[in-house]
């Protein structure tokens, strides 16, 4: 479904990402792990297209090329993009930062409403009018997926969706990945948390200086305690 | 008690229109990053196509009401779609540009809306024809008030409840709002920017176009409306922080009433006291009344600015034989050369006093008239009361600038981005007009006369000596201080203020000091300027002159320190080639500037040098 190869991706003069490649399939968990600083975040954002691949760089999803065309064009082909910093409207209330996700129906999949998403999120729920401001750090990460949901994506990036969250929301967090996958969505996430990732994730790529070191699905890295050595905080 | 309340809803009436105006305004500059100096412009076209379209509505179907109200309407709408057609071919291009590029692009609009409306309405003030119903006048507590008047004062509540039921009931107005704060989340939602940018530009213009055509009926359509309202419409944008419509609507109460009643109360200080009004709630309130702090637009990335280092020593040896070449001028060129040459080295000083506060300072003045116009006042001022001969005049000219820089500066160097670029153009404002209504002292627009050279200098060539000892002289002094220590404490200050104070420099008082010497120097100019010329007017600080300022430093490229030696020459050629070539020099002008910034985002200077640099296979570190 998603096909990344020989990506690039640069911040002024710095050269951050070399050549990273991989790929997520339909109803696939994948996880990107990394130290800090690896280039997970810029792999997400060149993806999504807020950062811009450099020359030579591909990126397809759903048999169509997306590198170099306009964040919106990208997000309204399916593909939905969770930012590390969450990134709420927060004068915005919880509906209204919904609105501002919504976008047309999917062909092949129940359209999200609030009404469903908020079966998932049932805090989001009970704050509906509440302005994005003025919700705790885990209410507003849950917010950030659910606006992001009511754009209908087939494929969702997730940069760091357990970053700073307290255990039982940790929970709540990885139960809503199990339930999106069940609904026949691919996920993207990124993650130091090696704990969580082998909770939600299927297959895992492991990055470290905006290079691929490592694919291969989680069973597997349970047995190499030394590329978890090298390249992981364990 | 009845004239509280006459004055009263004169202001609530007046408030409307401005509020109009603002609004559009800052909805425009919430969500697009641009502070659009051809609002004005758009207000004033409201009102010419008001009076067209009005007047052909009453040809065709009797002078009625309803007509009326059509009229306006259409007006309102034409003015949105020029906005729309100015966002589409010129601003879109230059959203990633910095923000000053992006006014100076704005005024270039202002310089050929102007033209085209003087091209295609003529230059009388053009008033509306006042049918019976629109003099209606009706009685409160015993007084006539007009009654279209006090239609216009509920407009304005009632447009900012329709605003706030479009901002908070459409998804247009959802989507304008979460823009507002976040725009590149809401493209990677899937929402097309250029839509909603267009979209917010029809907004913005049309409430800006219904203002100048709701004014018509009382104020007749005129070639001044843009540049007098668009100093107002920014302080009350500024009073009301920046993208807040609501803080609009207060604000444009405040000044509106603050103006009713100045009006009747200190009648020689009404521009000033508002200005004054600003100032003081900036203080109070650095993001305005309902603003917040601007979280700096997350800027383009990987924008580095490139360090500032001395020019090759090829340009020092041009420079030095274009000064040698000018200083001959005498011998061989004739007396008009001559004081373009004169007019020249003040421009030079000018531009390179504005380049030390923006380029190493990382000030962007806007105002930077005030100080050359209180230089040249200073001079003036100095002989009328104290027939001081023109040596002294031309210590008092920096001294008298730069104490008004150490004045302002305080208050200035406080702030950051657009709210300091706007509290600077405030204080220009005040100079300006204090010069202007100050009559007594300053002699209004009529300006003070006989400023002349002392008799050894009497001599036009003698005084293109004088001239380009103390410009030039003073550009080498500025640039000392540039690689000076002081210098580098300066950009080590607008690099990082946060570091800068860890190794111990005060980084507020740098900054002023740089105010105070960029104040005198540009003083000094100004000094020069007024005995050339012989006068002083007033018109020395409006805002197109610091308008020039800026375009020559702009020309000339910030990054380097001979950017705007060759850019007040560059725009001096300009300005002097298309004087004398076109009527309509105006647009011929704002078109330059508008190509100019579309073709140099780095200015003249800084694209000879990235050039200069590539060709030589240099990297800069
Ligand atoms: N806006 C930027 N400008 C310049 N360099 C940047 C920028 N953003 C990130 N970088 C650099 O790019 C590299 C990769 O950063 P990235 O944010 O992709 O890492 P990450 O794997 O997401 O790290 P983390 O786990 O801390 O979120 C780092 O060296 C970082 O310093
Ligand atoms: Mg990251």
């Amino acid at each position: 479904m998603l096909s990344v190869s020989r990506l690039n991706a640069f911040y002024g003069r710095a050269h951050i990402l070399h050549d990273v490649s991989l790929e997520a399939a339909s109803g696939e968990v994948l996880v990107l792990l990394g130290r800090n600083g690896a280039g997970k975040s810029t792999t997400m954002k060149s993806i999504i297209g807020i950062v811009r691949p450099g020359a030579g760089s591909s990126v397809t999803f759903a048999g169509a090329e997306m590198a170099g065309r306009p964040p919106h064009e990208i997000a309204r082909a399916g593909l939905g993009y969770v930012p590390e910093e969450r990134r709420i409207f927060t004068d915005l209330t919880v509906m209204e930062n919904l609105e501002v996700g919504r976008q047309a129906p999917r062909e092949g999949l129940a359209p999200w409403t609030p009404e469903r998403l908020f079966a998932i999120f049932p805090n989001l729920g009970r704050m509906r009018d509440r302005p994005g401001g003025r919700m705790s750090g885990g209410e507003q990460q849950m917010l950030t997926i659910a606006r992001t949901l009511m754009g209908n994506p087939r494929l969702i990036l997730l940069d760091e969706p357990s970053e700073g969250l307290a255990p039982v929301i940790v929970e709540e967090m990885a139960n809503a990945i199990r339930q999106l996958k069940q609904e026949g969505l691919a996920v993207v996430l990124s993650e130091q948390n090696l704990h969580f990732a082998a909770r939600v994730a299927d297959r895992a790529v492991i990055i470290e200086k905006g290079t691929v070191r490592w694919q291969g699905t989680l069973a597997t890295l349970e047995d190499e305690p030394e590329v978890k050595a090298q390249y992981l905080s364990v | 008690m009845d004239f509280v309340l006459i004055q009263f809803l004169t202001g609530l009436s007046n408030a409307s229109a401005l509020f109009l105006i603002a609004s559009g305004l800052t909805v425009i500059f919430g969500v697009t990053r641009i502070v659009n100096f051809a609002h004005g412009s758009f207000y004033m076209l409201g009102a010419y196509l008001a009076w067209t379209i009005v007047r052909a509505f009453w040809d065709w179907g009797g002078r009625e009401p309803y007509l009326f109200v059509l009229g306006v309407l259409a007006a309102a709408v034409v003015v949105g779609l020029i906005g729309v057609a100015m966002e589409m071919t010129l601003l879109r291009r230059i959203y990633r540009a910095p923000e000053l590029f992006q006014l100076l692009a704005t005024f270039g609009v202002v310089l050929m809306i102007q033209d085209a409306t003087l091209a295609i309405w003529g230059p009388e003030d053009l008033p509306l024809p006042r049918p019976p119903w629109l003099r209606a006048f009706i009685d409160i507590a015993g007084s006539r008030f007009p009654r279209y008047d006090l239609i216009l004062a509920i407009i304005g509540p009632v447009v900012l409840a329709l605003l706030w039921l479009l901002f908070h009931r459409t998804r247009f107005g959802i989507l304008v709002r979460a823009a507002t704060q976040d725009r590149e989340m809401v493209a990677a939602l899937g929402v097309d920017q250029k839509k909603l940018f267009s979209g917010v530009f029809f907004l913005g213009s049309a409430l800006a176009g219904l203002g100048g055509a709701l004014v018509l009926p009382s104020q007749s359509a005129n070639l001044q409306m843009d540049l007098s309202i668009i100093a107002e419409a920014f302080v009350v944008v500024v009073v009301g922080g920046m993208g807040s419509v609501t803080g609009a609507f207060l604000a444009s109460l405040l000044i509106a009433e603050v103006q009713a009643f100045g009006i009747v109360l200190l009648p020689k200080i009404t521009l000033v006291l508002v200005f004054l009004v600003m100032a003081a709630v900036l203080m109070v309130r650095p993001y305005g009344l309902l603003g917040k702090p601007q979280a700096h637009a997350r800027a383009a990335s990987g924008a580095v600015e490139p360090t500032l280092r001395p020019a090759p020593n090829i340009l020092g040896l041009a420079g030095l034989a274009a000064l040698l070449i000018a200083a001959s001028a005498p011998f061989w060129a004739g007396a008009y050369a001559i004081t373009v040459l004169i007019e020249l080295a003040v421009f030079v000083l000018f531009a390179a006093s504005l380049h030390l506060m923006m380029g190493p300072g990382g000030v962007v003045s806007f105002g930077h008239a005030a100080y050359f116009g209180l230089g040249a006042y200073g001079a003036a001022l100095g002989l009328r009361y104290l027939a001081l001969p023109m040596e002294a005049g031309l210590v008092a000219a920096p001294l008298f600038a730069g104490f008004f820089g150490v004045v302002f500066g305080v208050f200035v160097v406080r702030l950051s981005g657009v709210y300091l670029a706007m509290l600077t153009l405030a204080f220009a404002q005040i100079v300006w007009a204090a010069t202007f209504q100050w009559v007594d002292v300053t002699g209004g627009d009529n300006g003070i006369l006989g400023v002349w050279p002392s008799a050894w200098a009497a001599d036009k060539s003698v005084y293109l000596w004088l001239a380009l000892a103390l410009c030039i002289g003073g550009t080498l002094l500025l640039r000392r201080f540039v690689f000076s220590p002081f210098g580098y404490g300066l950009r080590a200050a607008r690099d990082s203020e946060l570091r800068a104070e860890a190794i111990g420099l005060d980084t507020a008082r740098l900054r002023l000091a740089a105010f105070a010497i960029a104040a005198a120097a540009a003083g000094l100019a100004g000094g020069v300027y007024a005995y050339a010329k012989g006068s002083v007017f007033p018109t020395y600080i409006s805002i197109p002159k610091s308008v020039d300022a800026l375009l020559m430093v702009l020309l000339g490229g910030v990054q380097t320190v001979t950017g705007p030696i060759v850019g007040a020459i560059a725009y001096h050629g300009l300005f002097v080639g298309i004087l004398q070539a076109t009527a309509y020099w105006r647009a011929a002008l704002g078109l330059a500037i508008v190509v100019l910034v579309l073709a140099f985002p780095q200015g003249i200077a800084g694209f000879a040098r990235d050039r200069w640099e590539r060709a030589r296979g240099l990297e800069a570190a």
